[in-house]
């Protein structure tokens, strides 16, 4: 077996176990969207109530590609707090997997998650709305979704660090992570209602280009060429913070292992 | 049962069960492992861990050197802290080296990492799986980590757990439903899966019932005769320990302070300290906590590198 098919193996492995999981935990699967979609609708209905279908759109876009950006980050991010707190850590550690072969499996279901996820809760929106995707340009929305995913993995798998380097307030400290993304990058206001310094912090977070590329594919039928403004920042981030991610999980894995975090008992 | 209870001479190590191929005579393992590196090589290892930013730190494995020959079990004994769990960690690429170095079959743990983990494996006390899964998703999951065919893997996983005594009916259920002796076997089979030419079992049997443990015993000796697996057992069952062990050592507060075969041992502990011949009384007088004995003995060899 070549290193590639037995790295492509590993990977999978990842991948059945996440969807194993997902099968088993169907109840809290299926209470996660009930939840989702709630949340989805009830920040529609702002836009329902100012009689502005247009800005009903806008918040649907936000409501849904944020539900989609957050649920594949907290998979991510969720990876390592979840065999922590199984026990499983270290028998996955101790395997003869590349990290970035892990990660890969774990991201790549998570995306798949997180597509069909959103996916579902669109269609129930726009029907719910009765919204006209006529003109809408669905092709920019899912290049500028694809583009940016690669940004939200790296993000994600720093985030899955968290849980490595602090047994308890890893998970905890994640959510912090993500709410602060959810405040900066626009989901449902333009950003320049934000404060000067938090602006900056907005041109930092990838998730407000895939807003922004989303939205304007979405609502104002923007072709590939014209949200060029989005992806370019999206590509750069991605191709920065997916080798960062990879090398920051190495240094805490290190540091895990310098001074015994992996445990759990035993 | 019998024929766990009948067992052969540990000296002679002749196989347990009958082996296919008709068995040679049998040869000391010090005779078979002069060719190539041993099993497992341990050198000057320490291993200190900081609890608490004012804290002493504390010195869990303490300048421990040793070596377990190909096809040997090795056990590890020693007082609860005494540091076995944590050696067997560094041995598992868990945990890094303060000092020293660490081989399987000459690969070294830190530079050689993933080499080391193709050829290792680990049972611990505590059998963590994902509970809701079944234990044949467990197991599926753990031999695509390993790179193992599906096929084989559930036929090998069905076969392993059959001879500890868990029907194949039981491998779609959710783990969380088997009692904890039950799990500790699926975890045995977990790391037998990958037919691991290193096996470091830490307290393999805790929890078992005696019937269990006779069952998970004569498979360990198996596994050993089989595969020509090396292992290093961690127990605090010292019946077990003469039973499995070629060599046994005991680890105090970190350090190894004596190794040697249970008979070994038992001479030792007679004539050095005037104690029964026994392994208890070689425990105890090794890990300093005998009852009658509150003065920490002085000037055996064993208390070298105090
Ligand atoms: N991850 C860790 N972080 C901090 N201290 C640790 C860690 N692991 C072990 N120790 C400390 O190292 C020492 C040795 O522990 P270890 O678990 O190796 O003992 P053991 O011989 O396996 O004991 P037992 O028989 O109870 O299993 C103990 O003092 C323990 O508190
Ligand atoms: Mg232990």
């Amino acid at each position: 077996m070549t290193v590639a098919t037995r790295e492509l193996r590993a990977s999978y492995a990842f991948i059945a176990r996440n969807f194993s999981l997902s099968r088993r935990y169907w109840g809290w699967e299926l209470a996660f969207f009930v939840y989702a979609l709630a949340g989805a609708l009830a920040i529609s209905f702002i836009g329902a109530a100012e009689g502005d279908p247009s800005l009903t759109f806008s918040l649907i876009i936000g409501a849904v590609f944020w539900n989609y950006l957050s649920t594949v980050f907290s998979f991510i991010a969720e990876t390592i707090a979840w065999e922590r707190w199984e026990g499983t850590l270290e028998y996955t550690m101790m395997a003869p997997v590349r990290r970035s072969s892990q990660l890969l499996g774990s991201t790549l279901y998570a995306v798949m998650y997180g597509l069909v996820h959103t996916a579902v809760i669109l269609v129930v929106l726009v029907a719910f709305f009765g919204l006209d995707l006529a003109s809408a340009n669905v092709p920019t929305a899912v290049v500028v979704m694809l583009v940016g995913s690669f940004s939200i993995i790296g993000i994600g798998t720093m985030a899955a660090i968290l849980p490595l380097l602090y047994v308890e307030r890893g998970a905890q400290m994640t959510f912090v992570l993500q709410s602060v993304i959810l405040v900066v990058s626009g989901v449902y206001y333009p950003v320049d209602v934000l404060p000067q310094w938090m602006q900056v912090l907005s041109k930092l977070s990838p998730a407000t280009y895939i807003l922004d590329g989303v939205r304007a594919g979405l609502l104002d039928g923007a072709s590939v060429a014209d949200v060029m403004g989005d992806l370019v920042p999206l590509a750069v981030m991605g191709a920065v913070l997916i080798p960062a991610g990879l090398w920051a999980f190495g240094r805490a894995e290190r540091y895990a292992k310098r001074t015994g975090k992996l445990k759990r008992v035993g | 049962m019998t024929t766990t209870i009948a067992r052969p001479d540990v000296r002679t190590r002749r196989p347990v069960l009958a082996d296919p191929v008709p068995a040679p005579m049998p040869v000391p393992h010090a005779t078979r492992e002069v060719a190539g590196p041993p099993a497992l090589l341990v050198e000057g290892v320490t291993k200190r861990f900081v609890v608490g930013r004012k804290r002493k730190p504390v010195v869990a494995v303490d300048d421990v050197s040793l070596h377990v020959g190909r096809g040997e079990i090795y056990g590890l004994l020693g007082a609860n802290g005494g540091g076995k769990s944590t050696l067997i960690r560094l041995m598992s690429t868990l945990l890094t080296l303060d000092t020293g170095r660490i081989e399987v079959f000459g690969h070294d743990v830190e530079r050689d990492e993933m080499a080391v983990k193709r050829l290792i494996n680990r049972v611990s006390v505590d059998a963590a799986f994902f509970k809701k899964l079944s234990p044949m998703e467990n197991l599926l999951f753990a031999a695509r980590m390993y790179g193992l065919p599906d096929a084989t893997a559930r036929a090998e996983s069905i076969r392993i757990l059959a001879r500890l005594g868990i029907s194949e009916k039981r491998l779609g259920r959710p783990t969380e439903q088997m009692s904890r002796g039950m799990q500790q076997k699926v975890a045995i089979a977990r790391a037998l899966l990958t037919s691991p030419t290193v096996l470091l079992l830490d307290e393999p049997t805790t929890g078992l019932d005696p019937r269990s443990k006779l069952d998970v015993q004569s498979f360990v000796e198996d596994v050993r005769t089989a595969h020509d697996a090396s292992i290093v057992l961690t127990t605090h069952d010292l019946a077990e320990a003469e039973r499995l062990c070629d060599r046994i050592g005991i680890l105090d507060s970190g350090r190894l302070v004596v190794e040697g075969t249970a008979e070994a041992l038992k001479t030792r502990v007679a004539v050095e300290h005037g104690r029964a011949p026994t392994l208890e009384s070689a425990f105890m007088a090794w890990t300093g906590r005998s009852l009658d004995d509150d003065v920490e003995e002085s000037g055996g060899e064993e208390d070298g590198d105090d």
